[in-house]
């Protein structure tokens, strides 16, 4: 099996790591560089909690090869947060209990966070259209909509 | 999960890529968007002992018009097609089409090209290919040919594709005016496969009856199935409700489905009858024939 090396920035850092070709984005993360605030949830591309920003969109890190981020820059949950101030979108889950168990929530906040940076004032349905890729068994959804409303309506 | 391994070639042109296809033939598998590719190789129900992953050869995601056709590159993203004014004006069955497979996420990665190659008969842009009469533009060793979409489904998850080939553009004869399409799904939640679905492509004529008639269905046998009778059937019809029920009828006819958890044959070759029914009826509406 062929081995890799690839650089790639994470949360505005650079990283340069040697994969090997069948290790997938989300093990990368997660084992390799002890990033696991991005969670695999179904492990077969239906649920979404393992989603990343890569190059501006919202992808899941299950469904991605390592060495195919050769090059890209990379957003997880991790990099919401900035000098201990909470992401709006962070802040919005908080105020409108947009989580229960909160297994989804990092993947539901960097599709929002891949959503607001496309379209800085979704309407409901384009919010619900967003995440309809991203599994949540607490919720019924009502309150992580709400809790993106709230963050798209602060200044970002 | 973790697939089985295997190497991994980025090649950076497209000669690089036919070349690493030629010399490890049925060795080797392309990696497009890999959504489909890379859950079968974590489900380990596929293996290859070469990844090529065409992913950084430049020039293969574009939508564009040129000399009477749609050219969408076969790496163009499902999310590009969604997004697309060109699409959404002028191709409605294909914005229809790209709105159902999978989710937002997965259209993110998902290729056009990859969509087709892939060959599954659940896949959604089979149908509404076969439709529009599309074609497909091969690249190989030996340059670019040009596959009839009717020619490119030989069976379940194959092609006419050879080893060594490479789908590198669809191709689309662009409708005459008042051309309508759409495509419509039953699917039991976002991201599932269909249960069944229809496309359905019509051109009325100056004298308000059918001039041509594309229709197919997804997941409705071991290919994508074109509904040959009952485009037959429409071309110089009035397009009344009358003329919808009995190509709706001969479409059904066409299913030859396989009983799963989505349903038994009645209830799959039912709703083929129903969603083609619903495609065409909007396909005439969005012709502005009714």
């Amino acid at each position: 099996m062929s081995k890799h090396n690839i650089r790639v920035t994470i949360n505005g850092v650079p990283h340069e790591a040697q994969v090997d070709a069948r290790l997938l984005l989300v093990h990368f993360l997660r084992d390799q560089l002890g990033m696991t605030g991005t969670h695999i949830g179904c492990d077969t591309t239906h649920c979404g909690a393992c989603t990343v920003v890569v190059d501006l969109e919202p992808v899941k890190s299950c469904t991605m090869l390592a060495v195919q981020a050769d090059g890209a820059a990379i957003i997880t949950v991790e990099g919401l947060e900035r000098d201990g101030k909470l992401h709006p979108l962070q802040e919005g889950f908080c105020q409108e209990h947009g989580l229960q168990c909160g297994f989804c929530t990092p993947g539901m906040l960097m599709t929002a966070y891949g959503l607001l940076s496309q379209t800085e004032r979704p309407t409901e349905a384009e919010i619900r259209h967003a995440i309809s890729g991203n599994l949540c068994r607490c919720t019924g959804y009502v309150n992580i909509v709400k809790s993106i409303q709230y963050a798209a309506a602060l200044p970002r | 999960m973790i697939p089985a391994p295997f190497d991994y070639h980025a090649p950076g042109s497209l000669a690089e890529a036919i070349g690493l296809l030629q010399q490890h033939g049925d060795d080797a598998k392309v990696l497009s968007g890999g959504q489909s590719l890379l859950p079968l190789l974590k489900l380990r129900l596929a293996s290859t002992a070469h990844l090529v992953d065409i992913g950084r050869i430049p020039g293969l995601e574009y939508i564009k018009e040129e000399g009477g056709y749609l050219k969408i590159g076969g790496r163009t993203r499902e999310s590009a097609l969604e997004r697309s004014d060109v699409i959404k004006a002028k191709y409605p069955i294909l914005h229809d089409t790209a709105l159902v497979i999978a989710d937002p996420l997965v259209r993110n990665r998902a290729t056009v090209g990859g969509n087709l190659a892939h060959a599954d008969p659940a896949n959604d842009h089979p149908a509404t290919m076969l439709a529009l009469g599309a074609e497909v533009v091969a690249a190989g060793a030996g340059g670019e040919r040009v596959i009839p979409i009717t020619q490119f489904f030989t069976g379940i998850f194959s092609t006419a594709l050879r080893p060594g080939e490479i789908l590198v553009e669809i191709r689309i004869p662009a409708p005459p005016s008042r051309s309508g399409g759409a495509y419509v799904k039953l699917e039991r939640k976002v991201g599932d496969f269909a249960t069944a679905a229809a496309a359905a492509q019509l051109t009325i004529g100056a004298d308000g009856k059918v001039a041509r008639a594309g229709i197919a269905l997804t997941s409705a046998g071991p290919t994508p199935i074109k509904a040959t009778a009952a485009e037959q059937f429409l071309l110089g019809k009035l397009p009344d409700g009358a003329a919808i029920a009995q190509a709706s009828k001969l479409a059904s006819d066409a299913a030859s489905p396989s009983a799963d958890r989505r349903g038994s044959v009645e209830y799959k070759r039912e709703m083929a009858r129903v969603l083609t029914a619903r495609a065409l009826a909007k396909a005439i509406a969005r012709a502005g024939g009714h």
